[in-house]
């Protein structure tokens, strides 16, 4: 493999990586706060399918974007009400998320461009466009970091730059700051906060509908950034990677970040290769594609250090008597 | 001089669906005393001191803090009115430290830095001022009970908090652990903090309280001077008429030695050694009581026992070895083996609360083959069995069908007993055979006891009420720290020497 | 203190759950500019009105029975398998080599011998899940999603690699042999020469999905096995006070809705496609959490949830044919009925119960 190979093969890594990174950190403040979320696959296709739509429609990507956040926040909505407010099953409201959101994108594009459930092609502003950062064409020249500062680092969309960023700023919000020692309280020991005198129910709310923002930028950034448009099911399981990502990082912002680069590589890899030879033996394209949900079955197996989530997680807060 | 009660409650009243859990009630608490509440398990005491703290609305009344009308809608409401409530089960984060546990909640502003520093501070100087020294920048986790109950305190006094309401403190302290609580609580009354302690234990009552209020089925039958009455008063007061103190039997005649226990040793799932090798034994028509305050191995030697937790050591019963781990040692083989076990906790394991009554009646032995016909289960003879049964052991209603969790605490427990005494063990294990049952069940569950002990079969009894241990027991061994302090007989010690073994004083002499 | 008769809770509960969904997907219906009366009335025509409609709607329900089954006796163990859809795929393997390996010579022998192969591997998918979460605490929930994507492509390989035909360019299996194939409908009830249920899909294994029912009902509420898990499914620590192994218990459990996932695939893989394809399955894994729920994990309950969603599955395929409505609106249909009957339970629950209350109040005064 070339320098050139390897190059492209990271650039594409980190661009695949970025949508699981931004469903990860959402999941990542909804679980952190005792709600357990496997609807990140369903919030971020809505909200590549209302990007798509409204991009389409109005020519402007940024339109989209918001309309791609609105989209996943309703779902947020709807979960928060079923486990926040009625004490619902976490679990089976995230199911039923999916399910709503596969559905229901289909039927409204479908109702609205008549293509069979997907959204014109984005052209133009339509797009996230990449940003060249600055003495990219400047540095070209000097040997290996010029083509990485330029093919690597410089010439992704603005989104990209804003999930890298979220990383750092979501440690600093959960260990630094009043609102992340009590979103990790309400995880572990929701008594504890309201106790205190601080309401579990607005607290809960609060992180799920962060993990609303989050899934809607990731979803749009599907839909706007890696790919120009909506199409059916175009998700494929991502929201579910980025749940694994999530248990690999045991629930810890930096630690998603290397897995999702982890996962973004094993897809840009499958993508690349139909199928690659190791030592004479040839992996098959399918195992690629199962590797990160294999990976995540052994960590959760704890063979490689154990997972422990939140300790309040899944269980609605009951008032003790 | 402010003359106005700290706390005044008039006509307090709440109901649950159609329970009524306190029915108007009204006290009123002088500043810079300690005040009892006291009353059994069910009286309504939590549900009251849950309502001051702004856990639930009042159906009716209205609190007065301080001579003040007060609506307390929440439980910021209560913090700002300067209440500070220290829970029977501590509401601590496990892995913040206690600093972070302490500003959780009060926080200065939207960063934290700020707050830990002032935190750090204000701890040590109420450290200094009551005596309450812990460290700062320790896990929860890592914390004995009796120092997590003290970051509780802290906790309330950082928000400063004038009135502190103690639930049951003293449940999971060793009596050493309980005394330098009072200590504590009487440093802090006489900073002029008013204290309102509920128990169940009389001797709390008696020795630290200058007021006491008595609850019974969620009305409040009397409030007086604690210097102006006497425990067997209280106890009456608290059950609605004269109590038997003592339980009527015969000596014990011990016969052979039926359960022996030999150098058992038990691990949990963290790595902690929780039984440190004990031997005992039971003898054939004994009532062997283990007393000590709860945690201290007795829960576990139960579990090994009753064939639900591993240990290593050497168990017999009429001499016949039984495994402690892998293939033979789980429940049901210790049934087979003659083991019968009333379990500490019914609701959580000796009882599946959704089960209907006849289902629960046979609960663990459904493998039996008595109880199946052909490849299914015999539910018609279940039913008939349970319905006898419930009539014999007069639980009520005697309705099989009823699922358990619609009994009361003493018919769930006669449900229980009934099923492990009808066995005709030779070993019967009982676990707080009486902790939350009325006054009623508890003398027809010792009867029980003793009748089964004078059919010549061998009691192990667990409780950490050193009054039933006393009562029921004929010998008594304290437990602490997973280890065996001492043997006596029932009839020739007393509580105080008893209290200080399950504080570790090895022997009870100091 | 109960708070409602147990009427109100088997029956009146999901009824109201299920108006609700009613009623939202006839405003998502008159949302995408659709007449709901008129959809209503299509998918009745087109479901029940005519037998080959009858013959699509039960060949549905057989799936969604065996998929409900699945998630009830899961549940029963307060074990939350969602991954039926990945057995029933890995079934579907075991189906196929059964029958492309074996020389069947008639076609009850081979279903008989698919239901084993069926019932193994899909248990066989189940096992690991199962066994790490008794043995080491991973959620099954994660894990079994997890084992969906992993069955995809564990099928999507073999098909591609190891099962398809030389020479074809479909990624699926060659035909199982002729002697294996079930009879249908038309086969079993059509009168010489009638047109009745002709090219329907519903097949003998409809049958062997009430057989089913029956043996999970026996299973549940008659055996000590069955007690077993309803208590495990109740209190874990009462389970091991009684000497329930919460780790065989588990397995068990998880193996039994596994192999009930898998043997789905006798009906689509033998029974309709005769050969193993990609997408056989077509969510009726999903579908089974939406009929357990609904069916309040009864088999009386499932076997009725499995109808109605056997007849809005045919119906929804009417609609897509016949108007501008896609299938997905089946789909938003299921997903709104697991909402409501799963996650939102309590939304319909507590007024129900607060209605009870004050009627019982009434009388006792």
């Amino acid at each position: 493999m070339d320098f050139l190979t390897l190059l492209q093969i990271s650039d594409s890594s980190v661009r695949l990586a970025i949508p699981l990174l931004l469903a990860c950190l959402a999941g990542l403040y909804s679980e952190r706060a005792g709600i357990f979320d496997i609807g990140l696959e369903g919030k971020m296709l809505a909200a590549a399918f209302a990007a798509g739509a409204f991009a389409a429609v109005t020519g402007n990507v940024w339109v989209g974007l918001l309309a791609g956040i609105g989209a996943s926040l309703i779902l947020s909505a709807i979960h928060g009400v079923a486990s926040i407010t009625f004490r619902g099953n976490q679990l089976i409201s995230g199911v039923a998320i999916n399910m709503l959101a596969a559905g229901m994108t289909v039927l409204i594009a479908q109702r609205w461009f008549q293509q069979g459930g997907r959204t014109p092609s984005l052209t133009g502003d339509g797009r996230l466009n990449p940003i060249t950062l600055p003495f990219a064409d400047m540095f070209e020249s000097i040997p290996l970091f010029g083509p990485t500062y330029k093919e690597l680092i410089s010439g992704h969309s603005v989104l990209v730059y804003l999930a890298l960023a979220l990383v750092p700023l979501t440690w600093w919000v959960l260990y630094r700051t009043r609102f992340g020692l009590r979103l990790r309280a309400v995880g572990e020991n929701p008594a504890s906060v309201d106790t205190a005198g601080v309401s579990v129910v607005r607290l809960r709310f609060t992180a799920v509908m962060i993990c609303g923002v989050l899934c809607g930028v990731a979803g749009a950034y599907l839909a706007t950034g890696l790919q120009a448009g909506f199409i059916k099911d175009m998700t494929a399981g991502r929201g579910f990677i980025a749940l694994a990502a999530l248990i690999f990082a045991k629930w810890r912002p930096w630690y998603a970040l290397w897995a999702c680069l982890l996962f973004g590589f094993l897809q840009a890899v499958a993508v690349r290769f139909q199928s690659i030879e190791i030592a004479g033996v040839v992996i098959p394209v399918q195992l690629m594609e199962a590797l990160p949900f294999i990976l995540t079955v052994i960590i959760l197996a704890g063979f490689v250090g154990r997972a422990i989530p939140p300790r309040a997680g899944g269980e609605p807060y009951i008032k003790e008597r | 001089m402010n003359t106005a009660p700290a706390i005044e409650l008039r006509g307090i009243s709440k109901s649950f669906g159609p329970v009524q859990a306190n029915k108007d009630i009204s006290i009123s608490v002088q500043p810079g005393t300690i005040h009892g509440i006291i009353g059994e398990n069910g009286a309504g005491k939590s549900t009251l001191m849950s309502i001051l703290y702004g856990f639930y609305k009042a159906d009716k009344g209205d609190i007065y803090i301080q001579g003040h009308k007060t609506l307390i809608p929440d439980s910021q409401a209560a913090i700002a009115a300067g209440i500070g409530m220290v829970f029977q089960h501590f509401k601590l984060v496990e892995n913040f430290t206690v600093l972070e546990n302490i500003i959780l909640g009060a926080e200065d502003g939207p960063l934290l830095r700020s707050s830990l520093g002032k935190a750090r501070k204000e701890l040590a100087s109420l450290a200094k001022e009551y005596e309450l020294n812990i460290d700062p920048d320790a896990l929860i986790e890592n914390l004995s009970v009796g120092h997590q109950q003290r970051v509780e305190i802290l906790k309330a006094l950082y928000r400063q908090a004038d009135i502190l309401i103690l639930d049951e403190p003293t449940g999971v302290l060793t009596p050493a652990e309980a005394d330098q609580l009072f200590r504590i609580l009487d440093r802090l009354r006489s900073e002029g903090k008013t204290i309102i302690l509920i128990t169940h234990k009389l001797r709390e009552i008696m020795e630290y309280t200058d007021t006491v209020s008595v609850m019974r089925r969620g009305e409040m039958t009397a409030t007086v001077k604690t210097a102006e009455t006497s425990p067997a008063g209280l106890a009456e007061l608290m059950v609605g008429r004269k109590v038997l103190l003592r339980v009527d039997k015969t000596p014990a005649q011990p016969g052979e030695v039926i359960l022996d226990v030999q150098d058992l040793r038990v691990v949990d799932e963290k790595g902690v050694e929780r039984v440190k090798g004990i031997s005992l034994q039971v003898r054939a028509g004994e009532i062997l009581g283990i007393a000590g305050v709860a945690g201290n191995g007795q829960s576990e030697l139960l579990e090994v026992l009753g064939g639900y937790a591993d240990a290593t050591g050497r168990i017999t019963i009429n001499g016949t070895e039984l495994p402690l781990s892998g293939p033979g040692s789980d429940g049901g083989a210790r049934r087979m083996a003659g083991i019968s076990h009333v379990p500490e906790d019914r609701q959580r394991e000796g009882l599946i609360m959704d089960f209907a009554a006849w289902e629960n009646s046979v609960f663990g032995y459904h493998h039996d083959k008595k109880y199946q016909s052909g490849l299914l289960m015999d539910n018609k003879g279940i039913l008939a069995h349970a319905a006898d049964q419930m009539q014999r052991f007069d639980v009520r209603p005697p309705d099989p069908h009823l699922a358990a969790k619609n009994f009361s605490g003493g018919n769930q427990q006669k449900i229980v007993v009934a099923r492990e005494i009808e066995r005709n063990p030779d070993v019967l294990l009982i676990g707080q055979p009486t902790r939350g049952v009325d006054i009623g069940a508890i003398e027809f569950i010792h009867q029980q006891i003793v009748q089964l002990r004078d059919q010549g079969k061998a009691i192990l009894l667990v409780s950490v009420e050193l009054e039933e241990i006393l009562s029921l027991a004929d010998r008594v061994a304290v437990m602490f720290d997973g280890k065996i302090m001492g043997e006596r007989l029932a009839e020739t010690t007393d509580e105080k020497e008893l209290g200080l073994m399950m504080a570790g004083v090895s022997g009870g002499r100091s | 203190m109960t708070k409602m008769p147990l009427w109100a809770d088997a029956i009146l509960v999901p009824l109201i759950s299920l108006f609700l969904a009613a009623i939202l997907s006839a405003l998502v219906i008159l949302g995408i500019g659709e007449n709901p009366v008129e959809a209503f009335n299509l998918m009745v025509d087109g479901a029940l009105k005519r037998s080959a409609g009858w013959g699509y709607t039960l060949y549905y329900t057989t799936n969604y029975i065996f998929t409900g089954l699945a998630v009830a006796v899961a549940f029963h163990a307060r074990l939350f398998n969602i991954g039926g859809e990945g057995q029933a795929m890995i079934g579907g393997v075991g189906v196929a080599l059964i029958c492309l390996y074996i020389p069947w010579p008639h076609w009850t022998l081979a279903i008989f011998g698919a239901s084993v192969g069926a019932a193994l591997f899909g248990a066989a998918w189940a096992f690991i899940p199962a066994y790490l979460q008794a043995k080491r605490g991973s959620h099954v929930v994660i894990t079994t999603i997890m084992f969906n994507y992993i069955a995809f492509s564990v099928l999507g390989y073999l098909l591609v690699e190891v099962l398809r035909p030389a020479g074809s360019m479909d990624p699926a299996s060659a035909t199982f042999p002729e002697a294996t194939h079930l009879p249908n409908f038309h086969d079993m009830f059509a009168p010489e020469g009638s047109r009745m249920f002709r090219g329907a899909p519903a097949n003998v294994t409809f049958f062997l999905s009430l057989a089913a029912c029956v043996l999970v009902w026996l299973l549940i509420w008659r055996t000590k096995l069955g007690y077993d898990i309803r208590s495990f499914g109740k209190s874990e620590t009462a389970a091991k006070y009684a000497g329930i192994s919460p780790l065989r218990i588990t397995v068990i459990a998880m193996l039994i809705s596994g192999a009930l996932a898998g043997m789905m695939s006798v009906n689509t893989t033998l029974g309709e496609s005769e050969r193993l394809i990609l997408n056989s399955t077509e969510g009726a894994g999903f579908v089974g959490i939406a009929v357990a729920l609904m069916g309040r994990n009864h088999p009386i309950g499932i076997l009725m949830a499995a109808l109605l969603f056997g007849f809005l599955n045919q119906g929804g395929a009417e609609l897509a044919l016949w108007t501008n409505i896609p299938r997905e609106l089946i789909v938003v249909i299921q997903a709104l009925v697991i909402l409501l009957t799963g996650a939102l339970d309590n939304m319909v629950r507590m007024p129900l119960e607060r209605l009870f209350l004050s009627l019982r109040k009434k009388d006792t005064v």
